[in-house]
């Protein structure tokens, strides 16, 4: 009797052993965590794909100069907001993590204190072109610690772009530089009043739009009041500013008159897409708010539109009130980090100094429109001559601005946009700033707040 | 199952062959109940593995402050129950809970179950060659995948989409054509879309149900002078209860979860007006990065079902005949 009920608590332990074994087989992926392979996570739409042709030739050069080792390319297809969010959740797996990382600047210090990525000071040492970064790229990888935790691509100011044949048919000079927000509504306004079938002013507003709605929307008006939304000096996050209504009822102008898009084009993900590459260029759109990039999609490849040099002026975006100094500009761009993961980090370095020598660098910043930040390419004839917009936006670099970089600003974006997409959909610009100051109190707690003076 | 195999069952067998002394018959019963316990153990180390697990590390996990990305994704404070007081003093989550429960009510508890029933009805009693056409077009909606579904209807309800397309040809002259159906309308449309693509379920379980109703009771009743509404409500109904209550069951719980349809459709928009529990849950955890926030949201979406799942065990009874 003994023996068989042991034999039957054997059965049922093997029974629930099989059944564990069986269910543990389900977890461990058959990932490949070999030092000789190096994992890149990029973006790639239907519209930006001169990061990935520099990839590729960064991919066969490295792996003719290093016999062995693989550069395994894992495009992300997917618009911005959710390039971070697959990032993210594939940076939380060691398994799926990538090596080498395609990283936004304001990502830096968040994903560095989430410990996605790796101090990569001892390899900047050994590279000499390191000492060619301007130090705005240097800035741009630093995370909480103070150590480097990525390579510069290249960065980028925002600014108005205006058709000129618009402004023409409207009675507007060709040569437009408003002053003021109000000049930027009343020439709004009049394309309304000439033009009524296009877009008069494209400003986005939309929580889909992401990182787009922050920086080339509500950031420019923002940074052009004077007031801000974080406090450098005591290092808190400003509440109840003037300025952050007034940048709502800028919003509440635009789309409250019409002089907007369409509620139904600007709240979807693609709008960001299909204005640079459709409704600009079919001449749907009279100014639009955008980054410098640009022109880099209409020089060439698919959505190539030679005209563009006539047909588009640019200004700088103005401040509220014509305040010093007068313009204003937010600047932020990409950096290639090291994943915290990768099983062979000098390699995965090795890999980012190929992508970003100096013919890379100039490859990709001509072909995607980057103010350069290697002062060996900013200086290069082949990189002034190749884009006649890169004059003009580079002379916005003095008066540019960066985003808060805290650990916390990508929560405090996307709390932006909700602010930016309530005001577009009907709320009134007091209400949606209070529910703002509602949400920054719940990310950074009320200690790191303060009043706006 | 033939006869002979319940009688076979080790259950039969056990009792009768093996007469044991008086003394080991309690020690040998419970020995006997833990071998027939045996094979439902691979199915409960399952239930506890990918069910009870997922659920308790939610709650831990809706009590923490857990991020997607900065310091708290490596090391999440535990915070008690702060998510939830935030949660219950949001406007948003009200709005998610009411938005919510208009959507189960208007697309599953009446869209999906009266129109499934509706054409179920129609296949037993109408014409056998419209019955098998609106069975087939009712399945079509059933069978695409959801994301193929939710891109239909997304092309179909957008500004320049089907919908306006025909609105405007037909309808040209009174204003009509121009409608943003996903914008002002935001509600209605996902309500309309989710009938559309769930009402196929409810009239194949209908249908099989109606199928059970011995035709005999209706031609008693038939031949008492029951009306055929009378027949409908008096005998049909009560016949098939425990079918409308698993189908009400099934249809509400899976409504709950709807996310992919509300995403592509509207994204919860504008502002937050289609924003139901799992895509208000997604919004928080994935795109505001607050996974532990996200995560109490999506608890409470878990008691919503539970409550919903009482209600109708309660209410109908489906065990009692």
């Amino acid at each position: 009797m003994q023996h068989r009920r042991t034999t039957r608590r054997a059965t049922i332990a093997a029974a629930a052993l099989t059944a564990t074994l069986a269910l543990a087989g389900c977890g461990s992926s058959g990932s490949s965590e070999d030092a000789d392979t190096i994992t890149v996570a990029y973006q790639r739409t239907s519209q930006f794909t001169q990061l990935d042709d520099v990839l590729n030739k960064a991919k066969q050069e490295y792996e003719a100069a290093n016999e062995g080792k693989t550069v395994e390319l894992m495009p992300i297809e997917a618009e911005q907001d959710q390039y971070f969010t697959k990032l993210a959740l594939m940076n939380r797996s060691a398994d799926t993590a990538p090596d080498v990382i395609y990283e936004d600047s304001f990502q830096v210090r968040s994903d560095a204190a989430a410990g996605y990525l790796a101090p990569i000071d001892e390899y900047l040492g050994e590279w000499e072109d390191w000492e060619l970064f301007d130090d705005t790229a240097k800035q741009a990888g630093l995370g909480d610690d103070g150590s480097q935790y990525g390579v510069s691509m290249g960065t980028d100011t925002r600014a108005i772009y205006y058709n000129k044949n618009i402004f023409q048919q409207a009675g507007l000079p060709t040569d437009w530089q408003p002053k003021t927000w109000d000049e930027v509504l009343e020439a709004a306004r009049a394309v309304k009043a000439a033009v009524p079938d296009v877009v008069p002013l494209n400003v986005y507003a939309s929580k889909a739009g992401g990182e787009q709605t922050s920086m080339q929307g509500f950031e420019m008006l923002m940074y052009g009041t004077g007031d801000t939304l974080y406090d450098t000096d005591s290092q808190k996050w400003v509440t109840g500013s003037q300025g952050f209504t007034d940048s709502l009822g800028f919003y509440e102008s635009v789309y409250g008159e019409g002089l907007g898009p369409q509620l139904d084009q600007v709240l979807d993900a693609t709008w960001g897409s299909r204005v640079s590459t459709e409704e600009i260029p079919q001449g749907n759109v009279a100014m639009a708010i955008d980054g410098s990039w640009l022109p880099g999609q209409w020089i060439t490849g698919e959505n190539a539109w030679p005209e563009w040099e006539q047909t588009i002026g640019f200004a700088p975006m103005p401040t509220q009130e014509g305040q010093a100094p007068g313009a204003t500009s937010m600047s932020g761009g990409w950096l290639l980090s090291v994943g915290a993961n990768a099983a062979d980090p000098q390699s995965a370095f090795d890999f980012i100094s190929v992508a970003l020598n100096k013919e890379n660098a100039l490859k990709y910043n001509t072909e995607n429109s980057q103010i350069a930040v290697r002062e060996d390419v900013a200086s290069d004839p082949a990189y002034l001559d190749y884009n006649p917009s890169f004059e003009f936006f580079s002379s916005l670099v003095p008066v540019t601005n960066f985003r808060p970089a805290t650990p916390d600003y990508s929560q405090i974006s996307g709390n932006i946009q909700t602010a930016v997409e309530s005001v577009v959909t009907g709320t009134s610009p007091a209400d949606a700033a209070a529910a703002y100051d509602e949400g920054l109190v719940a990310i950074v707690g009320e200690d790191n707040t303060q009043a706006a003076s | 199952m033939s006869d002979s195999a319940v009688i076979d069952s080790p259950a039969s067998r056990g009792a009768g062959s093996s007469p044991a002394p008086r003394g080991s018959r309690q020690r040998q019963g419970s020995t006997r109940t833990a071998v027939r316990l045996l094979p439902l153990v691979p199915a409960i180390a399952l239930m506890a593995v990918f069910l009870a697990g997922p659920i308790g590390y939610a709650l831990y996990g809706s009590l923490t402050d857990a991020a997607l990305s900065g310091y708290r994704a490596v090391n999440p404070n535990f915070v008690g129950a702060d998510n939830y007081t935030r949660l219950f003093a949001s406007g948003d989550f009200w709005q998610s809970v009411w938005l919510t429960l208009l959507f189960v009510v208007a697309s599953a508890v009446i869209g999906q179950n009266a129109l499934g029933m509706a054409v179920a009805l129609l296949l037993r009693n109408g014409p056998q060659r419209l019955g098998s056409l609106v069975s087939a077009l009712v399945v079509t909606a059933w069978v695409m995948p959801e994301i193929v579904a939710a891109f239909a209807l997304y092309a179909f309800f957008s500004t320049d989409g089907t919908l306006n397309a025909l609105l405007g040809a037909g309808f040209g002259w009174a204003g009509l054509g121009g409608t943003t159906w996903l914008i002002s309308f935001q509600m209605f449309a996902v309500i309309l879309a989710n009938i559309w693509r769930g009402t196929a379920f409810s009239m194949m379980v209908y249908n099989a149900a109606l199928a059970e109703v011995p035709p005999e009771i209706m031609e008693s009743a038939q031949i008492d002078g029951a009306t055929g509404l009378q027949r409908f409500f008096r005998i049909t109904l009560p016949m098939v209860r425990r079918a409308i209550a698993t189908n009400m069951m099934l249809t509400t719980l899976q409504t709950l979860g709807v996310f992919t349809l509300i995403w592509v459709m509207t994204g919860g928009g504008p502002g937050t007006q289609s924003s139901t529990l799992p895509v208000l849950a997604f919004q928080q955890a994935f795109k505001f990065a607050q996974v532990g926030y996200g995560t109490a949201i999506a608890v409470v979406t878990i008691a919503v079902g539970a409550v919903f799942a009482l209600v109708y065990v309660r209410v109908l009874k489906p065990e009692v005949d």
